[in-house]
């Protein structure tokens, strides 16, 4: 018997603008598959699409809740940018935002029918702050005791979970809410200023593009950002340059968790208005997806949170208008990955035809 | 300036939207909180939604809103699009109900389980599950040869300690010597969670296991230990055919009906709907046989007497754990003291976690 001989080798010229070209490509390789996907559902794949993309953003008001849906997520991804850029992999983002809406929320009640210009900056540092604390752990753990962070940060978010439970549940349950697992609805000097009377797109969004300015500028222009990168592309080169290897890890966990609570803060004090069990849909974990997305560059980023954000908004609407289930968010979301990390693949390797062998078996 | 050129130009586009809409054919929409098979309360809302399409009224569904931001988005979408009334079915939708009808007068909102009801266009609608629970509790209290009952707990809301205490008042009433053991899960929906809790409950000597919880997993886990257990918000017969005695169904059909043809036809008003067993709001399922013929026959009478009013689920005299009285004899307690309870009665075991 003859069988055919594949070898793949390592490709050593990738040119840098189809780097930043496939993420496009996997988008429109997702809006192809997508449309079979329809089609086979039995919808018309063109008129499902422009549901799905165009219909959500096509007034002011589904422009605003696009960036409403996109400015945590951004967040969250430039956060975890630092992590993934320097090989540590940040799997909890979810409970670092949580944790920071509960330190964000707590101040805020703690504030509770108390007027002053100052409550909002504090309630907001202080969910940064809850955050990074929170990110902090595995970072020391990791670094002191030669723990895994993937597993550690993962298994946090289930504690920061069941906190916020707690807490909702008990001790910080609105005396006048029957028990209800919720919070009483902060005061107006809590709340994020609302930029257009009528839509819900808050000054959120400032802090998303100040932090994507500021991480820019450490990414590119810092001593801290070269280091981050060259311990990304090569552990051992970061250790024979000299670089603290422990002081970045605990740094990059640190900026990533405070961008996270940032997130959670920004959607308590924004849209909800309160603490309850629902505070965040996984954006902590969506984030990932958003993050890689954009190629872990703090403009790419942007654009991914954007249209990551639009898949949400695009299952809503096409469950409304055609009743296509809503899971086909989620569908779009792991095909749009899916389709990234294998045009990855084919850009970094290529696969060999070694011809036809004699099989000895 | 620019803010009042916004602002005419938001109300011009949404007066645009609703003339748009103006001679669209009326349409309800409905909003879950679950998947659609869930086989609980989702499943339930969303067979009231087919009853309500059968009467030749066009409806549109979104499944799996979280409780949280997106919650306003989906109901103001479906508002925007044209829809003219609009069930939002769990309790966290209650503020962003709220909150959107009071940009859209026009339309109609119906909000289940809450208690807010901010402008004229929003009515609320919950079910007397209790009296349910009353029919549960007799049975339970015949049934158990350990005089241990295990309820699987969600929250410590008035809606849940109601049935509680209506289950151990009616078993009690037939076996003085019961006790419920209660485990608080913190969740309506987690089968790992859930069936968890049942175990624990089996084997702290329970024989009768009970839900307020929406997964299949507790009757699952009841069945094969060989103990008895009640389904939850819709028929789980299925899932447990020897353990099932019976279930407590929300039939939401008739109201979803109604309601709808009440807002087609202008006739609609705010309200507070407290349906139970009279109106067929609350319904049992079929009683298992292994219960025997004598004591479905005395089920099927306190079933009659709840319909009719002839029987209460919480007649006096009742006391709380301390013995203080809280119903006097012949009394009965009224909606309001139903609507808000929140003590345990004499014979529940432990304390409401606060």
């Amino acid at each position: 018997m003859e069988v055919q001989l594949i070898k793949i080798e390592k490709r050593n010229d990738v040119s840098r603008s189809i780097y930043f070209l496939t993420p496009v490509l996997a988008i429109f390789l997702t809006l192809f598959g997508g449309g079979i996907i329809f089609y086979i559902l039995g919808f018309n794949p063109i008129e499902a699409l422009k549901f799905f993309f165009i219909t959500p953003i096509s007034d002011l008001y589904g422009l605003s809740e696009l960036l409403v849906k996109a400015t945590p997520l951004c967040l969250i991804a430039i956060g975890l940018s630092f992590c993934f850029k320097s090989n540590n992999w940040n799997i909890g983002a979810e409970g670092q935002l949580i944790f920071g809406g509960i330190v964000g929320g707590g101040v805020a009640l703690l504030f509770y029918n108390h007027d002053g210009f100052y409550v909002l900056p504090i309630i907001i540092l202080s969910g940064a702050i809850g955050g990074m604390l929170f990110a902090m752990i595995p970072a020391i753990l990791k670094t002191y005791f030669n723990t895994n962070e993937i597993l550690v940060s993962l298994m946090l978010v289930y504690v920061a979970k069941l906190l916020l439970d707690f807490l909702v549940v008990g001790p910080w349950s609105n005396p006048e809410g029957f028990n209800f697992p919720e919070t009483r609805q902060f005061s107006e000097s809590a709340r994020m200023p609302i930029l257009f009377e009528g839509l819900r797109i808050h000054a959120g969004i400032f802090i998303t593009l100040i932090t994507v300015f500021l991480s820019w500028l450490i990414l590119f222009k810092t001593y801290l950002g070269f280091q981050i990168k060259v311990s990304g592309l090569s552990l051992k080169t970061a250790k024979y340059a000299g670089y603290k290897g422990k002081t970045m890890i605990i740094i990059v966990f640190m900026i990533s968790g405070a961008c996270a609570g940032l997130a959670g803060v920004g959607e308590i004090t924004g849209p909800i208005g309160q603490l309850h069990r629902n505070i965040s849909p996984d954006y902590g974990f969506t984030a990932i997806i958003v993050a890689f997305l954009g190629r872990l560059n703090p403009v790419g980023i942007i654009f991914a949170s954007l249209i990551v954000a639009l898949t949400y908004l695009g299952a809503e609407t096409a469950q409304i208008f055609l009743q296509v289930p809503k899971y086909t968010g989620q569908v779009f979301q792991g095909m749009i990955l899916f389709f990234l990390l294998g045009s990855d693949y084919l850009l970094f390797f290529k696969i060999k035809f070694l011809g036809l062998k004699k099989n000895e078996l | 300036m620019y803010k009042l050129f916004l602002r005419s130009l938001i109300s011009v586009l949404f007066v645009l939207g609703f003339s748009l809409n103006a001679n669209a054919e009326f349409k309800v929409g409905f909003v879950y909180v679950g998947p659609t098979g869930d086989h609980g309360w989702t499943y339930q809302h969303d067979e009231g939604r087919k009853a309500v399409e059968a009467a030749g009224i066009k409806t549109t569904y979104v499944e799996s809103v979280p409780e949280g931001a997106d919650a306003e988005r989906v109901i103001r979408q479906l508002a925007q699009s044209g829809h003219d009334l609009i069930f939002t079915t769990s309790f966290g939708y209650m503020d962003p109900t709220n909150k959107v009808a009071k940009d859209f007068p026009n339309v109609k909102f119906e909000h289940a389980t809450g208690y807010k009801r901010e402008h004229s266009n929003v009515a609320t609608y919950s079910a007397r599950f209790y009296e349910g629970r009353t029919l549960l509790g007799h049975m339970a209290g015949k049934m158990t040869k350990t005089n241990t009952i295990g309820y699987i707990a969600s929250f410590p809301i008035p809606e849940v300690i109601r049935g509680i205490n209506a289950m151990t008042l009616a078993a009690q009433k037939v076996n003085p010597d019961i006790k419920t053991k209660i485990v608080w899960v913190f969740t309506w929906y987690d089968p790992g969670k859930e069936s968890e809790a049942a175990q624990a409950l089996i084997d702290q000597g329970a024989d009768i296991i009970m839900q307020h919880t929406d997964s299949t997993a507790p009757v699952q886990v009841a069945e094969k230990a060989g103990v008895w257990s009640f389904g939850q918000a819709s028929d789980m017969q299925r899932f447990a055919p020897k353990s099932i005695l019976t279930s407590i169904i929300d039939d939401w059909a008739p109201y979803y009906v109604e309601r709808s043809i009440a807002a087609r036809d202008g006739t609609w008003k705010q309200q507070d709907t407290w349906h139970g067993l009279k109106e067929g709001m609350v319904a049992m399922a079929p009683y298992n046989s292994a219960m025997g013929d004598d004591l479905i026959k005395e089920v099927e009478q306190l079933q009659k007497d709840l319909a009719s009013g002839k029987a209460h689920s919480f007649t006096g005299p009742i006391y709380d754990q301390k013995g203080n009285i809280l119903v006097a004899e012949g009394a009965v307690a009224d909606d309001g003291m139903l609507a808000g309870m929140n003590v345990y009665v004499k014979g529940v075991e432990g304390d409401i976690p606060q």
